[in-house]
């Protein structure tokens, strides 16, 4: 499976297995990984379960659409590395992905 | 003060639905939400979105799903108690005594809590001292435009709010927009005319830009907004607008005695009662083993919370089971003429 790496604010971190299929999301909801609330279940109507996607990875990701960026206006302090996780389905190629979350959702 | 016998906490499918429940078995029901419309995140998350998992309905929206709901409640006759958050509740003898925002009280044997994952409220700026404004220089939402007339507005965000206010407010206002990215998501009519407006020098707008720090001790002097290339720019102003949509908050809830695991309430199953004797949990708020978070869940968790409330609210009577399909007793209370 591939593993994924969530950095909390504080800088503690979390690396996971996450089954394929599963959004970047729901791996932190079912792993009990505090940062990412995911308020609205995934349907992209939130924008709280935002995170800064690592330099390295943020050109790998698919492209961000436009419901997603304009979620991301909703998001707290949004950068050019905000992504919604929910939005983020994980894939043998995001083996190794790292995120971060920011130091508050909404 | 209101008697009743359940007030229901969220205006959501949920908390609709559970009003015909009562109806059905008798019972009268009055709901209060934070929101200012009924339908909760039907209405505000996803009103045009489709739904495919209501049974009976293959296909619906947010929008359409809350009409029917209303529609299907209609001979009860129910009221609606919008932009008022419930506060406090005290046990009273037999009945608790809620308080809502607007200190409307309410009394009642049974409180259904059909809240979903909270009140909605605004989002707010996070940048320091934003607290310390709030409804002195900074608003979220506007009761009184009058204030505005002849000084300078920062007004922030990208959706319809913050455009058809930054477009209003500068006929009578020094108006900033301030937006995160060059594109606005609201409609493309009013990002149209913003952008004329600013030809006209009648507004300005400063894209992509976010707020930094804001400048003032008593009241508001200005502020300093950036780009993500670390541009700097400083503002002139009196008020700030933040238009950045709305967080669902847990709120007082929190506060009132119940279980609360993860950001959910725990029930059992037998009647969706939390630990609280006459206060039960509907919809995505509760959890329980299996706990599915869908608004098909929410329908049977209402009917038999329903069942539950009958004993608190009727003590001295017995509930019987009936169908729609055949009691005449039911089709007096939903107004069915033969």
């Amino acid at each position: 499976m591939p593993k994924i790496t969530y950095v909390e604010n504080s800088g503690k971190s979390h690396t996971i297995e996450v089954a394929k299929e599963l959004t970047v999301m729901e791996g932190a909801i079912q792993n009990n990984i505090p940062g990412i609330d995911a308020d609205c279940g995934g349907a992209c109507a939130c924008a709280t379960c935002h995170v800064y996607v690592d330099a390295l990875w943020v050109n790998k990701l698919p492209k961000i659409e436009d419901a997603e960026e304009d979620m991301l206006d909703m998001a707290n302090e949004p950068n050019k590395f905000s992504r919604l996780s929910c939005q983020i389905t994980v894939t043998e190629d995001l083996n190794g992905l790292v995120v971060k979350m920011p130091s508050k959702q909404g | 003060m209101i008697k009743t016998d359940v007030l229901v906490i969220g205006a959501g499918p949920v908390g609709i639905f559970i009003v015909q429940q009562l109806g059905l078995i008798g019972l009268k029901a009055e709901v209060v939400d934070n929101l200012d419309k009924i339908g909760g995140q039907c209405i505000e998350l996803y009103p045009d979105k489709p739904i495919y998992d209501i049974p009976g309905l293959p296909e619906c929206t947010g929008e359409s799903l809350t009409k029917n709901l209303l529609e299907q409640i209609k001979p009860f006759k129910t009221n609606f108690h919008l932009n008022e958050r419930v506060e406090e509740i005290s046990k009273e003898k037999d009945n608790w005594k809620i308080q809502t925002s607007s200190k409307k009280i309410f009394l009642s044997p049974n409180i259904v809590i059909a809240a979903g994952v909270g009140s909605f409220e605004p989002r707010k700026f996070t940048v320091k001292d934003a607290e310390k404004f709030e409804n002195k220089g900074i608003f979220y939402s506007i009761k009184d435009k009058n204030i505005f007339k002849d000084k300078k507005v920062c007004i922030f965000g990208g959706g319809d709010s913050a455009l058809d206010w930054a477009i209003e407010l500068s006929k009578v206002s020094e108006v900033t927009l301030v937006h995160r990215r060059n594109e606005f998501r609201g409609a493309e009519h009013s990002a149209q005319v913003a952008k004329q407006l600013e030809k006209e020098s009648k507004l300005k707008i400063k894209t992509p830009f976010q707020i930094q720090s804001i400048e003032g001790n008593n009241s508001i002097n200005g502020i300093t907004i950036k780009t993500e290339e670390g541009k700097v720019e400083k503002i002139e102003t009196d008020y700030l607008l933040g238009f950045f949509g709305l967080i669902m908050k847990l709120g007082p809830i929190l506060e009132w005695g119940l279980n609360i695991d993860n950001k959910t309430i725990p029930v059992d199953t037998k009647n969706f009662q939390t630990n609280k004797e006459g206060i039960f949990a509907i919809g995505d708020i509760c959890t329980y083993p299996g706990k599915l978070k869908l608004i098909l869940s929410g329908f049977h968790e209402g009917a038999l919370a329903a069942r539950a409330c009958f004993k608190l609210a009727r003590p001295n009577e017995n509930y019987r089971f009936e169908f729609t399909t055949t009691s005449k007793k039911l089709h007096e209370r939903l107004g069915v003429k033969k």
